[in-house]
């Protein structure tokens, strides 16, 4: 797959030359009484591909949505560039499109006209022009042949390189994925990977990815950052959160099997 | 207390969702396929529907009518009794009952499951705002067509009152005298006072139904949870309305 990226030339119209870093400010949501980011703050530099790890339920896909302007912060802000993320009218100003875990198709679209919706609603050029357009991005993702396609065909790889497809058509400023290879097999995990590398590799995108997936994010990663409990643990290049010391991470980053003492016996007990 | 806050909240939301989706009326000639499409869905299919259930409203008008109407010997103003409450009421009370049921509860189920699988959001971030794309189509479509099913309606009430009227024994009244009573009784704005209530009543199920759709939260199970709140809502959405514009036409 990866050598198939290399050989297919990019040829749609470029990315818009400016690409975007994202500053997170003190950022705290609430969601009625339970606290689910507290005083985050980070800095994602233009043109880097940054994952933002932890384990499940500790706030990274609502970090997220918090980027891409989806929540509003209950204190704290989110900066795309020097634009506001939570404004409306940042996502006119600034190209982001966002890899959505389950892919979120348009279940009543052909896989053509998922790709095509953005062009034509923004009516960024012709029909031959959003053929062009979306005929490259399949290309690149070697899905010429689901072009007729519906969602509902396709198998869960297919749908998150669909997912890719439709935002690369959106040839973005700031490309985002949550949880690229959740539900996929090894190979097609790799597949993903190798393809978000690439990406960043031609357009020099700046690129987000939400994973707990440890492969994933040390294999890419220029930095990462590690959330528990709505909180950042650790932040810095993959070498550096290695070597962290702290108990919490070594143990979500290598977590020991052992049958005799299992993790689920001592959740029951501290919900006792 | 909550449970105030709640149906206030929901009416804001309702009203916010209109007046954001108003603003994009400049981008409706853009976006003709999709109302054409909508017209079909609300139009074309609720038809069948709609041609049956009038048919066989007017029919039973007309054979109650006629059954106590015949004590006064008033059968001859059946067919005025049948073609004004058709007109007024029944007509547009009846497609909008269908609507609700058939239309509303698609228009809801389509857009919960939307949000739930995220395409709501996918558009958000694709910056094509969902007032645009989902609901002003539907809302279009629906202020064209609810006056065609209506006059349909209208027209399958009120033969069905003349057969009735005329094959039943006891009744006996000629379609000629039945249709020259309806002529004579009832005035053009009669029919226009119905219109403007299933345009109404219309306008309202489908702005309500796509607030519930787009706001469901939650997963699959809240899909059929937003169903049954849109259609009981817009039920008794139709009756209240029904009191208010009645009133403010007579």
């Amino acid at each position: 797959m990866s050598s198939n990226f290399a050989s297919t030339a990019y040829t749609a119209a470029p990315f818009i030359g400016k690409t975007f870093g994202v500053t997170v400010n003190k950022l705290s949501k609430k969601f009625g009484r339970t606290t689910v980011l507290r005083d985050i703050s980070l800095e994602v530099k233009a043109g880097e591909i940054f994952c933002i790890m932890g384990p499940s339920g500790s706030g990274k896909s609502v970090l997220l949505k918090h980027i891409v302007g989806l929540e509003r912060p209950t204190s704290g802000d989110v900066k795309i560039g020097e634009f506001d993320a939570s404004d409306p009218a940042t996502r006119d100003k600034v190209h982001l499109a966002l890899v959505f875990q389950a892919g979120a198709l348009f279940n009543s679209l052909s896989v053509y006209d998922n790709l095509a919706l953005y062009p034509r609603e923004h009516r960024l050029c012709n029909e031959s022009g959003i053929r062009d357009r979306v005929m490259n991005a399949l290309t690149i993702l070697s899905l010429e042949k689901a072009v007729k396609k519906f969602p509902s065909e396709l198998s869960g790889g297919m749908k998150k390189r669909v997912a890719i497809a439709r935002a690369l058509v959106m040839e973005p400023q700031l490309l985002l994925y949550d949880e690229p290879t959740s539900e996929l097999d090894p190979v097609m995990s790799a597949t993903i990977i190798e393809i978000i590398a690439t990406l960043r590799e031609q357009t020099a995108v700046t690129t987000i990815v939400v994973t707990h997936d440890r492969a994933l994010a040390f294999s890419i990663a220029d930095r990462l950052a590690i959330i528990m409990d709505g909180r950042i643990c650790a932040i810095g290049t993959p070498a550096e959160v290695k070597q962290s010391k702290d108990p919490a991470i070594t143990n979500f980053l290598n977590p020991v099997i052992d049958l005799k003492n299992p993790r689920f016996k001592q959740l029951e007990n501290n919900h006792e | 207390m909550n449970q105030i806050k709640l149906v206030l909240g929901n009416i804001g939301g309702t009203i916010l969702l209109l007046v954001r989706s108003l603003k994009y009326i400049p981008t409706l000639p853009r976006q003709f396929p999709r109302f054409i499409e909508q017209c079909y869905f609300i139009g074309y299919t609720t038809l069948p529907i709609v041609t049956i259930l009038s048919f066989f409203i007017g029919s039973v008008l007309a054979l109650q009518s006629g059954y106590s109407m015949e004590n006064f010997g008033a059968k001859q103003f059946i067919g005025t009794l049948v073609g004004l409450s058709m007109a007024r009421e029944l007509g547009p009370m009846m497609v909008s009952i269908l609507l609700a049921g058939r239309v509303g509860s698609a228009i809801t189920a389509e857009l919960a499951s939307m949000k739930v699988y995220q395409e709501v959001d996918a558009l958000e971030t694709m910056s094509i705002p969902p007032e645009r794309m989902l609901v002003l189509p539907r809302l279009a479509a629906v202020l064209v067509m609810m006056p065609v099913l209506a006059i349909i309606a209208n027209l399958c009430g009120w033969y069905g009152g003349a057969i009735v009227c005329q094959y039943t024994h006891f009744i006996s009244v000629d379609s000629e005298a039945y249709f020259a009573a309806l002529k004579h009784f009832m005035k053009p704005q009669d029919i226009v006072d119905g219109l403007l209530k299933a345009e109404v009543f219309g306008f309202a199920i489908v702005l309500v139904c796509c607030y519930t759709g787009l706001n469901t939260r939650g997963g699959p199970r809240e899909i059929g949870a937003s169903v049954t709140k849109a259609v009981v809502t817009s039920l008794i959405l139709i009756l209240v309305l029904d009191y208010f514009v009645t009133k403010i036409l007579l």
